[in-house]
């Protein structure tokens, strides 16, 4: 069972769907009994990174994640879900993110030439950079789908593929049994759902 | 790289796809769920849900086809059609659309757009907008096209983007239906005025013309039709395979190849 923590933010529709489409089985959750027997636990969000650290702060959801991650239980963050995996975030501000992943999260016009439109919205393609079971089956070139204006920066150990967009930047990373993807696998069509497929097997 | 989009659009009335569809193969021609699952594995790039019910029944209907459709289809979804509160953003989102396009209720309020973006970000708020030329100027059209409302296009798009919207549907009047190629001039007007991502809309009869419109105005982000994917005139795969060997870049789905 996979438990879609359920803290307040994200398109938890599509990603439930997604995951009985490949045959997966999930609940979407915010009880902690519930969260701690999962084999799994999925991380969504959409929005601002602050909001997602105030809710999940909320009954200490937060230090439940990692606490369950810190135990071995494999754990992937989605969009803004992989954003908080991280040490902290400048968006808006400097927050403090779950610390699972050493990194940071910046504002990607940092980065990318001033003409380049922002958010970062469409289908674009991987450059895989490590093979990893995450991403089995997944071949460079293939296409997924981002919307996202702030892209995280971690050492090159931790990156399975990144894209590019007038820079190069972080679109899968793993540590150990912490995994990530700044796209959304769940609106990546076949791609995706490969994806979500690897990490239910896993 | 980013890749160029290709968006069929849906008409749905009470639950149903309206205008003919000519396809082998699908058992159930108007069937929402049917049409988007053909669409996707034939490459579409996100599809868009056009509600032109009028009745309460009808909206509600349309919320089922929703949850139906975004339940099996798993790339990016628009709604649109009678989207005048908030409220009408939060029970399309809730069932599975992962933006909204608002037309006629912005025109009327446009401080819906910014309730949207604040709420849901800018990236759900999609503005689209009905345009024809007239007397020299681009003018915007309210309800369908039938009412010229005798805003200045251009102004009121780059309006739109100053409170929120975080991407623009531009529909040509004059070029819709004529299948002589998009309203380039005009596209590229609003590609020079705003930098969020514009979806051309209108005139498509042939793969030249997606070509000829990524070509003449890279900026612009895709390419949005219907009746000609929906006859068969344009098959998405195909168009695909042309637009990559003009050196275009579209995401080509191994399933579709």
């Amino acid at each position: 069972m996979i438990a879609i923590i359920d803290y307040g933010l994200g398109n938890l529709f599509s990603l439930m769907s997604s995951v009985k489409a490949i045959g997966g089985e999930a609940t979407v959750t915010r009880d902690p009994e519930e969260i701690r027997r999962a084999d799994k636990l999925i991380l969504p969000g959409v929005g601002a990174f602050r909001d997602a650290t105030e809710l999940l702060a909320k009954d200490n959801l937060g230090n439940l994640v990692r606490e369950q991650a810190s135990e071995g239980k494999p754990l992937l963050g989605i969009c803004l879900g992989m954003q908080l995996l991280f040490d902290k975030s400048f968006e808006n501000g400097v927050y403090e993110g779950l610390g699972l992943i050493p990194g940071e999260v910046r504002d990607i016009k940092e980065r990318i030439p001033r003409d380049l439109k922002v958010p970062h919205i469409g289908w674009n393609s991987l450059n895989i950079r490590k093979a990893h079971p995450l991403l089995a089956g997944i071949e460079d070139g293939d296409c997924v789908y981002f919307v996202h204006s702030y892209s995280a920066i971690t050492p090159s150990e931790n990156i399975l593929a990144t894209t590019e967009y007038g820079a190069e930047l972080t679109a899968a990373v793993a540590r150990g049994n912490v995994m990530g993807s700044q796209f959304h696998p769940e609106k990546s069509g076949t791609v995706g759902l490969r994806i979500l497929r690897n990490f239910a097997e896993m | 790289m980013i890749t160029k989009r290709i968006i069929p659009c849906l008409d749905v009335k009470d639950g149903r796809v309206v205008k003919g569809v000519k396809f082998k193969g699908l058992s159930d021609v108007s069937s929402p769920v049917e049409l988007g699952q053909y669409y996707s594995r034939a490459g579409a790039d996100e599809l868009v849900f056009y509600d032109i019910t009028a009745s309460a029944e009808g909206r509600k209907l349309f919320t089922d086809i929703l949850r139906q459709v975004a339940s099996k289809i798993f790339i990016p979804l628009t709604v649109g059609g009678g989207i005048s509160t908030v409220e009408d953003f939060d029970r399309v989102l809730k069932c599975g659309a992962d933006k909204v396009s608002v037309n006629s209720g912005a025109i009327r309020n446009p401080d819906l757009i910014r309730q949207a973006a604040e709420k849901y970000g800018d990236q759900c708020v999609v503005l689209s907008v009905d345009i024809s030329l007239v007397d020299g100027t681009y003018q915007v059209f309210s309800r369908g096209g039938r009412d010229n409302t005798g805003m200045d296009a251009i102004e009121w798009i780059k309006r739109g983007v100053d409170l929120g919207a975080g991407e623009v549907v531009v529909n040509s009047i004059d070029t819709d239906g004529v299948k002589q190629g998009f309203d380039l001039p005009l596209l590229q007007k609003v590609c020079d005025a705003v930098n969020v991502p514009v979806i051309a809309s209108g005139g498509a009869g042939c793969i030249e013309d997606f070509v000829e419109l990524f070509k003449k105005i890279p900026k612009v982000d895709a390419g949005l039709a219907a009746s000609i994917f929906h006859f068969g005139e344009v098959e998405i795969p195909e168009l695909k395979r042309e637009l990559r060997k003009e050196g275009i870049n579209v995401r080509i789905t191994r399933d579709a190849e």
